[in-house]
């Protein structure tokens, strides 16, 4: 089975491109359009790495990532920030925050793609 | 179907959705504006302008990165409560939303900008943070490398000569209890660095304590693995990024010679059995965690900062799908056709004499019903609130005062007005002269506001409304209103107008459409760009719109214009005139009366008004005036139409007949053919036969020029009134 | 049409028709289609040469009378009259004229430039004159006849 992927942006153009990314990488993704709609889309689905932004509208990247360490099956999901920052003391705000790991954005897809193999594996697909 | 590149795509809706992105900038800067100081406008702002970067990146879109970046440097600054947003802050805020404005449309529209304004606005942003210590271009440039994971692993010194070595790493790792807590996963980790060459890997379980002392959420694993590849320390180095800090880690390079190799081997890979040869201190530096706790989550809730949700939440966003125009165009188009088939369908039913309580007509009349409703549907799609034009000219506003200095106030009224979008978007430049010329014109100076003892601010208000199944649109100001002799005493000097007439003050303002008027002496910065108000009053035009001028002596003046809602249907009343079928907006229809002879007066031999309730209203044989006959001369037990312009005039338009009153599909006549006076495109009866859609105000208009003619008050011939910029009061 | 292959790449294909006693032409790949005649909706204030507008399947295609604009003395149109529906300039519309006659290639070579006769009414509208047959056949110039081409002074 495919990797399932939960992708959590407010900016369509990068949903647009990690749909195109990881669609064509094999993944199955679904998107949430800010931090509380992200939850909602979580709740109906089972990601095996979720992909955030952090600056978003009603609940940022820090409140999600949260809210989704707080649900006892998610606590060891791989979560990836993606964000434009990539200041050190991010880093370790969005470790604190429980986040697996960074991409920054504007991302590479290839690079993207090894991020999530490495910390979600290769799926069965492989 | 084409087939879509979707980068190409994606490229394109980045830009629709940098449209929506300034937009919420305008709105939360506006309310910034108002005394909004909420983080969450702010936030809104930053957001905005961050997106709009980020999806730039990806393009690599640089310049406009660049901008963005440092504007949201600023806006950052400002969401920390560094920085006030006062007066001055805000001033350019909003300019640096023009650029922005503009770099996108550059971007989009592959044009190059004045560099100078660019850079102006961006040392400004820059001098708001006090001088930002960055030097431009290093920090924001390293970090906006395109494509870059960030490398920095703190303790892994190279020394030069490993570089220089032969392929091959060693790499001991032993993850720590945190790295567990952040999701990650050795095994993925090692699947990884096996995709980069052949990997050898141990795993030290020397550790594992036995299981009644076993916490389940430590970790008591290491691992030795060397990897047989030629690839630089960062290809290593990448996979343990998202680690560093939360393991033990050494990489290091492996000599290819067998006794290097061998001696890497015994440095790095201890045998399974054997003691750790990691010299640290091993479980010991790694916290214990109560033997209960399920969630070593909470250790990162207390460090992460809780910014959350607003008290209040914003209501969900609404689910859109984004459709590619063409099939929305296609779709109206189909309904159209609906509409004109099931026009054909009555027509037979009713030639067939089927009653009309029958099943056939009620079902018919269900039918009809349903069309309408998916054509109101159909329209709604493509209806847009006015706001985004009206933020445009907030712009305009901005601008065009900064440049005349005039202190300028612009009030929007009804920004949600839901017009066709591409009424909309042909509204854009005939509106943004109607409001550089109330800046610029319309608005005294300074000095004669003052004088005339009014605040030194003007005003230009800007409306939107639906009024009786058009929409209105009106600029107006509070200058000086139009200089009557002024106008007159031009338009008679570029030989518009006889000399000497007599002209109401309405006719007076009129002169202001005439073509020629425009191309005035002194042509302004602002409002001269080669267009008079004689371009915009046609391209009002061939949207099926109208313009009116009103003015107040040292009270100001407003232009309205009045817009059909869609530029597909209307509902019409179907009349015969001269042989001819034609249909008459229903909208401008007062009511429709059949004369009796006492209520006819002759002012002329060719001008006739009637008596209704108290007034004279002129009398205009619509056959003559298309052209179509000569004038009967004789009305009595007339069919006539009584229309009224946006302005309350009336006239009376005599028909053979009154047929129906239906809905018709407008097609327009403007791109097959041409403007044609009088007529404000055309539809296709049931019948199959196109028939002409009447634009009863610009047939008025005409005729009334026709009467004047007869009243020896010339307009010069083939002349129409037109405005001019400095004719205002000034 | 040009399908057959073995078509000298200069030649034009041309679809002559008849407006009166006179024989035109225009290129046949600004050809849409032909229809009969039907009547026309007649514009309020154009020239008598425009004779109105047509339902073409749901369009509005302006009609220009050939023999009008050309000054060909011609009765009124009948049924056997013929639309030839063109496209000039991402602009459609039909001529009227007596009746199509045939398909021609002509060798560009074979085209000549009219000559300049200032006082006929068809100057203007001609882009080219060959003789075919021994009968002259007038190449119309498809831009000129355009609507909006013409002054708005109607």
């Amino acid at each position: 089975m495919a990797l399932q992927v939960l992708a959590v942006d407010d900016s369509r153009t990068i949903r647009d491109m990690l749909q195109l990314t990881l669609s064509g990488a094999g993944f199955d993704a679904h998107f949430g359009e800010d931090g509380v709609h992200g939850l909602e889309v979580l709740e109906q689905t089972s990601p095996d790495v979720i992909i955030t932004d952090l600056n978003m509208p009603r609940m940022d990247g820090f409140g999600f990532i949260e809210a989704v360490r707080e649900q006892p099956r998610h606590r060891t999901t791989p979560i990836l920030f993606l964000t434009t920052e990539s200041a050190p003391e991010l880093k370790a705000r969005a470790r604190s925050a429980g986040a697996t790991g960074w991409i920054v954005k504007p991302f590479d897809p290839d690079k993207l793609i090894r991020a999530l193999h490495m910390v979600a594996g290769n799926g069965d697909a492989r | 179907m084409r087939a879509p590149d979707p980068m190409a795509e994606i490229r394109a809706s980045f830009f629709v959705e940098c449209e929506e992105l300034l937009e919420s900038l305008q709105d939360g800067l506006t309310a910034m504006e108002g005394g909004a100081s909420d983080s969450e406008t702010i936030n809104v702002c930053f957001r905005a302008v961050h997106s709009i970067k980020g999806g730039a990146g990806a393009f690599g879109l640089d310049d406009l990165v660049r901008f963005a970046h440092r504007y949201e440097t600023v806006m950052d600054e400002m969401r920390a409560g560094r920085l006030s947003a006062d007066a001055e802050a805000m001033r350019l805020f909003f300019r640096a939303a023009d650029v922005l404005f503009d770099l996108v449309r550059a971007a989009r529209d592959g044009t190059s900008l004045d560099e100078a304004d660019i850079e102006a606005t961006l040392s400004e942003l820059e001098g708001l943070t006090g001088g930002s210590p960055k030097p431009e271009g290093e920090a924001e440039a390293v970090e906006f490398t395109p494509m870059t994971l960030s490398l920095d692993l703190p303790g892994l010194d190279i020394s030069p000569d490993e570089a220089a070595a032969a392929p091959g790493w060693d790499i001991s790792f032993k993850p720590e209890r945190e790295l567990f807590v952040t999701g990650n996963e050795p095994r993925h980790l090692l699947a990884a660095l096996s995709e980069v060459g052949p990997l050898e890997t141990r795993c030290d379980t020397s550790a594992v304590p036995p299981l009644w002392d076993l916490d389940p959420e430590e970790n008591y694993l290491s691992w030795s693995m060397r990897l047989a590849a030629d690839v630089d320390r960062e290809r290593v180095a990448e996979i343990f990024d998202f680690v560093d800090g939360v393991c033990r880690l050494d990489i290091s390079r492996c000599s290819s010679d067998v006794a290097g190799a061998t001696a890497c081997a015994d440095r790095l890979s201890p045998d399974p059995t054997s003691a750790r040869p990691d010299p640290e201190p091993e479980p010991a530096t790694v916290p214990i965690a109560e033997p209960s706790a399920p969630t070593p989550v909470a250790a990162a809730g207390q460090t992460s900062p809780a910014p959350a949700s607003p008290p209040e939440e914003p209501a969900k966003p609404k689910q859109t799908v984004r459709v590619d125009l063409d099939r929305i165009d296609r779709m109206v188009n189909l309904v159209g056709e609906l509409v004109i088939n099931q026009a054909m369908l009555t027509q037979s039913v009713a030639e067939m004499g089927i009653p009309a309580n029958s099943p056939v007509s009620h079902g018919l009349e269900e039918f009809m019903q349903l069309t309408r409703d998916i054509q109101d549907s159909v329209m709604m799609i493509r209806a847009q609130p006015v706001k985004s034009l009206f933020q445009r000219m907030a712009r305009i506003v901005r601008e065009a005062s900064a440049s005349v200095d005039k202190r300028v106030r612009l009030v929007t009224d009804g920004e949600a007005t839901e017009v066709d979008k591409t009424v909309i978007e042909r509204l854009s430049d005939p509106l943004t002269h109607m409001v550089r010329n109330a800046v610029d014109h319309g608005l005294e100076s300074r000095d004669k506001r003052v004088a005339a003892g009014k605040p030194d601010e003007g005003v230009v208000r800007l409306s939107a409304a639906h009024r009786s199944g058009r929409v209105i649109i009106e600029v107006s100001d509070d200058g000086a209103g139009i200089n009557r002799p002024k106008v007159k005493q031009i338009a008679e000097e570029k030989g518009l107008i006889a000399s000497g007439l007599q002209l109401s003050d309405s006719e007076i303002d009129n002169l202001l459409f005439l073509p020629g008027f425009s191309t005035a002496s002194k042509v302004s910065d602002l409002s001269g760009r080669g267009v008079g108000m004689d371009v915009v009053r046609s391209s009002i035009q061939s949207l099926g719109g109208r313009i009116a001028i009103s003015s107040e002596p040292g009270r100001g003046t407003t232009l309205q214009i009045s817009l059909p809602l869609t530029l597909a249907v209307l509902d019409g009343m179907v009349v015969r005139v001269a042989g001819e079928t034609i249909v008459v907006p229903l909208g401008s229809i007062v009511e429709t009366l059949t004369l009796a002879g006492s209520e006819i007066r002759h002012l002329g031999p060719r001008t006739s008004v009637i008596h209704i309730r108290d007034s004279f209203v002129p009398l205009l044989d619509l056959g003559a005036e298309l052209g179509y006959r000569t004038p009967l001369g004789q009305y009595d037990s007339s069919v006539v139409l009584l229309i009224a312009k946006e302005d309350g005039s009336r006239s009376a338009l005599i028909v053979d007949e009154i047929q129906e009153q239906r809905q018709v599909v407008i097609k327009g006549l403007q791109e097959s053919y041409g403007h044609v006076p009088g007529i404000a495109a055309a539809t296709i009866l049931g019948d199959g036969q196109v028939a002409l859609i009447l634009d009863p105000v610009d047939l008025m208009a005409r005729a009334s020029g026709a009467t004047r003619a007869a009243a020896d008050l010339t307009i010069i011939p083939g002349r129409e009134p037109s405005a001019e910029e400095s004719l205002h009061a000034g | 049409m040009s399908e057959q292959g073995h078509i000298d790449p200069t030649e034009q294909e041309l679809l002559s028709f008849r407006v009166g006693e006179q024989e035109y032409s225009v290129d046949i790949m600004s050809v849409r289609e032909i229809r009969g005649w039907t009547r026309a909706t007649p514009l309020p204030h154009s020239a008598a040469h425009v004779r109105g507008v047509i339902n073409l399947r749901g369009t509005v295609l302006p009609i220009i009378d050939l023999a009008r604009q050309l000054g060909i003395p011609v009765a009124e149109p009948t049924e056997r009259n013929v639309i030839i529906v063109v496209h000039v300039h991402d602009q459609t519309l039909g001529l009227l004229v007596d009746a199509v006659s045939d398909i021609l290639s002509i060798p560009q070579g074979d085209m000549q430039p009219p000559p300049d006769m200032a006082e006929d009414a068809s100057h203007g509208f001609i882009k080219a004159l060959t003789i075919i047959e021994g009968r002259m056949l007038r190449i119309l110039d498809l831009d000129a006849v355009q609507p909006g081409h013409e002054t708005e002074a109607a």
